[in-house]
């Protein structure tokens, strides 16, 4: 496609002819409008002129006979810039006036009429028009009384041509203009079409140029760059995700492995081959579990689980969890309960905060009380929560155990973290990083506070619309 | 077709195929050969009849056959997938409880499974022994209606008063408890796993990484056995728990 043929062919350049004819057409219809209406105001004050002579007339006549009207039209005749004058016999001699000849039939006529003429005066020079009116006098003489169209004429033409050129110059102008201001759009669109391939051939940083002109143009640039940023963030989490995952799978790969070739080195009879093979069990169980709470953080983190959100109650969230922690909790001496007093609305994945909640309940349980029952002389006790803040909606978990250090709790959401404290207790290490995820997935966040004693883990996410 | 075990005026209870008890037909429709082969094998060990279909298509033709306690289908399948096969058969009319294995395990795959009219739905990786108690929950359930009285041996559970006894004494239970007695009696003699529990008492389909279950397994048993000569629920090692009249 030629340059000129793209610029042709845009929206731009069509709107700008679409708008041009309508403005040439209102235009062209206001100007012939205005030549019409001079010309019937001419008419109108010829009219008006030439009636008011006749009635003039008509009385010299009542008072003086013919030859009074004959006089008075002969002085008017010689005038300069006089009307047309003609008083004829019954038969159509002239007695009076300055017309030398006119369109035949013109005196039989009564009323308004247009005709040609040529003056008295003048009798080889060109025909002129007029318009004139012929008065039946009494015993049949007639007078015609009229005035040159000539003026009349020449502004219909001069106005007509104005017109005519003004609306060429406006259709000149108009398309120029188009043509230059689409040039303009287009030079800008074609940047952004050029950035975009470039970005789509991998250059995955670039960002459509902003003009700072705030327009249009500049909103969707801005628009596209956001949505180019975030699809930069994501690609990046995907890619460290898998690095991730693959990393954090070789570990517990390694040793089963290890476990296995150990047990072909040193394995003597059945029993300890069985041993061998029902423990190389548990750690693929182990590891199953361990890869499908990646993949579960993996997915929260990508958004991917968005589409599985639905409006449900947090309290009740709440008080399942609690309910099937609680045995657990009273047989390690903890007391759990649970706090729910008023409806909780969140719109989100029910499976995964369920899981995250549990996963804060499961840690609570494992590190709330790890000397069974008794800490600081208090009961152990872990509170699960769910209230309503404001527009947020908090579901925490409170324990009165060892809690986590201030300065341990960033590292502690990492993944596979295990804080010295808790280096001895079962467990992924991958509790908190999901519930991080998860919560970050639903537009809140997870927060580590001190109980004093203890800690207290905060799912805070946005209250869902009533 | 089962072939019933002897069956009680009162029990409903069916034996764990080792005692030699029903046998199911089963249709394994898979298409990773040594998938298949391991879980035929593995059938077979237990007593059960199993048949093979590699593609959508053979297990489609198999399965209108009508002739299977259940039909076990992978949801990947070569020239028609595993949830066309399901929707195809029920559309025909064809009530064959359906347990789908696929290495899709989100909630919202989940939904998609049992909805194109699977019965059951197992992620991937899976163990036997979770596969074997299903599948055996699923076979029985092509029989009767819900029953309002369920018992094993002396012990008694009233699902529409709530009432449990034993021996004709009443023990009180709390609601969760309740609702897990209820499960393991509606299934009794059958084998139900920990994440079955979490799933049909609790609604749960996340793995609660410690054993929460079985605290509150061994809270109920405290209470349903404990004074009593015969204990009813049992721990099945390396599955998981059945109530059964162990006479």
């Amino acid at each position: 496609m030629t340059a000129l043929g793209k610029l042709l062919r845009t929206t731009a350049f069509k709107l700008t002819l679409v708008y041009l004819t309508v403005f040439a057409l209102f235009a062209a219809f206001l100007l012939v409008y205005f030549a019409w209406n001079t010309r019937r105001l001419i008419t109108e004050q010829i009219t008006q002129t030439v009636d008011a002579e006749i009635t003039g007339l008509a009385e010299q006549y009542r008072q003086g006979g013919i030859r009074r009207l004959v006089f008075v039209v002969d002085a008017r005749s010689r005038r300069p810039g006089s009307s047309l004058y003609l008083v004829t016999t019954r038969a159509g001699e002239g007695l009076a006036g300055n017309v030398g000849s006119l369109s035949t039939g013109i005196l039989e006529t009564s009323g308004w009429t247009e005709t040609a003429y040529r003056r008295l005066d003048d009798p080889e020079g060109a025909e002129h028009r007029a318009l004139v009116r012929v008065f039946q006098l009494p015993a049949g003489f007639r007078l015609l009384v009229g005035r040159d169209l000539e003026e009349r004429e020449r502004l219909h033409d001069i106005v007509l041509a104005a017109g005519r050129w003004s609306l060429a110059i406006v259709v000149v102008l108009g398309v120029a203009g188009g043509l230059f201001v689409t040039r303009r759009v287009l030079k800008r669109v074609d940047a952004m079409t050029d950035t975009t391939r470039k970005i789509m051939d991998g250059d995955l940083a670039g960002r459509l140029p902003v003009a700072g002109t705030g327009d249009e143009l500049d909103r969707l640039a801005t628009n596209l760059n956001a949505m180019l940023e975030r699809i930069e963030a994501l690609m990046r989490g995907l890619k460290e995700v898998s690095d991730n995952i693959a990393h954090d799978l070789k570990t517990p790969l390694t040793r089963l492995r290890n476990r296995c070739e150990e047990a072909l080195r040193l394995a003597e009879d059945e029993s300890q081959y069985r041993a061998a093979l029902e423990s190389t069990i548990e750690e693929s169980d182990g590891l199953i579990r361990t890869f499908n709470a990646l993949l579960m953080i993996a997915r929260a983190e990508s958004g991917q689980a968005r589409d599985g959100m639905t409006d449900f109650d947090a309290a009740e969230i709440a008080r399942g969890v609690g309910e099937l922690y609680e045995p657990l909790a009273d047989d390690k001496g903890i007391q759990l309960k649970v706090e729910a007093p008023a409806a909780a609305p969140v719109h989100g994945n029910r499976e995964l905060i369920s899981q995250a909640l549990a996963n804060l309940v499961d840690n609570a349980i494992k590190y709330g009380a790890p000397d069974g029952g008794r800490l600081n002389g208090a009961e152990a006790e872990i509170v699960v929560q769910a209230v309503g803040e404001g527009d947020r909606i908090l579901l925490a978990v409170a324990d009165s155990g060892r809690g986590i250090p201030e300065g341990d709790r960033g590292r502690a959401v990492e993944r596979f973290v295990r804080l010295e404290q808790s280096r001895s207790q079962p467990g992924s290490g991958l509790g908190l990083s999901l519930a991080s995820a998860v919560a970050r997935l639903h537009g809140g966040e997870l927060k580590l506070e001190d109980n004093a004693p203890g800690l207290k883990a905060i799912l805070d996410l946005p209250r869902a619309a009533a | 077709m089962i072939t019933a075990p002897q069956q009680t005026s009162s029990a409903r209870e069916i034996a764990y195929p080792r005692d030699g008890g029903f046998v199911m037909r089963l249709l394994i429709i898979e298409d990773d050969r040594d998938a298949a082969d391991y879980l035929a094998k593995a059938f077979r060990e237990v007593g059960h009849v199993a048949d093979l279909a590699a593609d959508g298509e053979e297990g489609l033709a198999h399965a209108l056959d009508g002739q299977y306690d259940v039909l076990i289908v992978d949801r990947m399948l070569p020239k028609v997938d595993g949830l066309t096969v399901i929707g195809t058969l029920r559309s025909k009319g064809i009530e064959t409880p359906a347990l789908i294995l696929s290495a899709l395990g989100q909630v919202d795959d989940r939904v998609k499974g049992l909805r194109a009219g699977g019965d059951d739905y197992l992620p991937k990786p899976y163990s036997f022994s979770e596969l074997l108690a299903r599948t055996e929950v699923l076979a029985r359930r092509r029989g009767g209606r819900e029953e309002t009285l369920y018992r094993v041996g002396d012990l008694e559970l009233d699902r529409l008063s709530h009432q449990v006894t034993r021996n004709g004494e009443e023990i009180v239970l709390q609601p969760r408890e309740f609702r897990l007695l209820e499960y393991l009696m509606k299934h009794a003699g059958q084998v139900v796993t920990r994440t079955m529990l979490l799933e049909n008492v609790w609604d749960y389909h996340f793995d609660p990484q410690t054993n929460v279950i079985d605290v509150h397994i061994s809270r109920l048993r405290s209470k349903i056995d404990k004074g009593f000569t015969q204990p009813l629920l049992h721990t099945v090692r390396g599955a998981g728990y059945v109530i059964r009249d162990s006479k």
